[in-house]
């Protein structure tokens, strides 16, 4: 097999704008998730009772059943319900759904491990429930869950893929228009792939310099 | 009018009454210790005092406030009563500074400017004013403990309670915790610990208050108690932990 990526950079635009499109995917649906996990998290350890089983219904059935199929209920069930979104939207929409699910039990986890000494410490020197959320449990929460918290996040990141099928124009559908038109298959996934792998590494390297510079306090080995 | 005045407290845990109608006075500049086997009730006292846990019944005031978790001025009322921990319980991600200041500085206590000189006066009077900038993990458990000391102190509290402080020590980081808490009563600080250090009820305390099965058994003078104990439960106790 003789590999040929020349014919591939006649695509380098779209290349690049399919990129963007991952990226702004990710971001967007990381945002959105993390909002519903926040809450989610919050409600599901202290809310009304129909509420925290509204939520770990929410949980179960998101983490149980494939991603792609809520992407196509979204896009394909729910115009007949009359709410019809474009492709980007309708997957932005799934991804944070389905991101958000993981989320809440993320962050719940997090909240659950900080010592109930420590909130009753912050109380007994008069300080407010926000108060003691924002200066004593947040930091130590967020510590507590950032490995897997970015885990997901590159899960996400790599998942995005999936908004290719009801063509939203993010890499993955890139490469499958530029293997259309050049058939040169090998070398198209290659790229692609290699832009992924670049793009997770580089999040990684992000996160690990976010993570000495955020979180500097010594930990008990 | 005591500083603080407990009347026929009653508390319960599901089916377990473990306070069962405690009448205490503290007075102000009282260095009283409350001793009795695990299970006494002891520290449920404690927590009931500053409201971290609610009483079933009976009344609780201190300065004449009466005490309920649902008050509506609770906070400015734990700012006025320090509570020290047996573990500790210094907030890992913050150093020794700010684990000090953040209450004090949140509160309005003290502006910001003003923070480091509030810590480091503090942390002086526990002697530990060169471990200003350290995180709590790179300290020892005494001095941990005299942190958590000085970090009540910032508060300037009208009243300490001490929850069981040296029982989570090595033998030999007793003694610096303990002397930090004698220089404090020395300076007339109101106290109420709870402690199985019995030299310290013998020698430093001003009332010394026995429980046993959630009522006050024995209470009065220390030395007396401990030379003449009323009942053969103190004396089992006082002989227990000799």
């Amino acid at each position: 097999m003789t590999l040929n990526f020349s014919q591939l950079w006649r695509y380098e635009d779209l290349l690049a704008q399919g990129t963007l499109m991952t990226l702004l995917l990710t971001v967007i649906a990381a945002g959105a998730g993390t909002l519903i996990g926040v809450g989610g998290a919050v409600l599901v350890r202290g809310g009304p009772r129909p509420v925290r089983w509204a939520i770990r219904g929410y949980i179960e059935v998101i983490r149980n059943t494939p991603a792609l199929i809520q992407l196509f209920i979204i896009f394909f069930v729910l115009p007949s319900l009359g709410l019809r979104l474009p492709p980007f939207e309708a997957a932005a929409v799934a991804l944070s759904i389905y991101f958000g699910a993981y989320a809440i039990e993320i962050i719940r986890a997090g909240l659950d491990a900080i010592p109930r000494a420590q909130l009753e410490a912050g109380q007994c020197l008069g300080l407010t429930r926000w108060q003691v959320f924002r200066h004593i449990v947040l930091l130590p929460a967020l510590r507590t869950i950032y490995p897997a918290f970015t885990s997901q996040f590159v899960l996400l990141l790599l998942g995005t893929s999936l908004a290719s099928q009801v063509s939203a124009e993010e890499l993955f559908h890139v490469g499958g228009f530029i293997e259309s038109r050049t058939f040169r298959s090998f070398e198209v996934y290659a790229v692609i792939c290699a832009i992924y792998f670049a793009l997770v590494m580089a999040f990684k390297l992000a996160f690990a310099g976010l993570e000495r510079l955020i979180f500097r306090w010594p930990m008990r080995r | 009018m005591a500083l603080v005045e407990i009347r026929d407290v009653h508390k319960s845990f599901g089916s377990v009454e473990v306070l069962k109608g405690i009448t205490l006075d503290v007075e102000k500049g009282d260095i009283v210790t409350i001793i009795g086997r695990s299970g006494s009730g002891k520290s449920t006292l404690l927590r009931c005092i500053n409201a971290l846990e609610t009483i079933d019944r009976g009344e609780i005031r201190i300065e004449g406030e009466r005490i309920a978790a649902d008050m509506p001025n609770l906070r400015q009322l734990r700012q006025r009563v320090g509570i020290v921990f047996q573990a500790f319980n210094l907030f890992p991600h913050l150093t020794v500074e700010r684990n000090i200041t953040l209450a004090p500085v949140l509160t309005g206590k003290v502006p910001k400017e003003k923070a480091r000189d509030l810590a480091l006066d503090v942390l002086a009077r526990v002697g530990l004013a060169d471990k200003i900038d350290a995180w709590p993990e790179q300290l020892s458990g005494g001095q941990q403990q005299r942190v958590a000391i000085a970090r009540c102190l910032a508060m300037s509290p009208h009243l300490m309670l001490f929850d069981e402080v040296t029982s989570a020590l090595d033998p030999e980081l007793v003694g610096e915790v303990l002397k930090v808490m004698e220089d404090m009563a020395r300076q007339g600080m109101t106290m109420i610990l709870v402690t199985h250090e019995m030299g310290f009820a013998r020698t430093v305390a001003t009332k010394l208050v026995f429980m046993h099965q959630g009522r006050v058994w024995e209470q009065g003078n220390p030395a007396e108690l401990f030379a003449d104990p009323k009942t053969p439960e103190l004396k089992n106790f006082i002989s227990s932990v000799k």
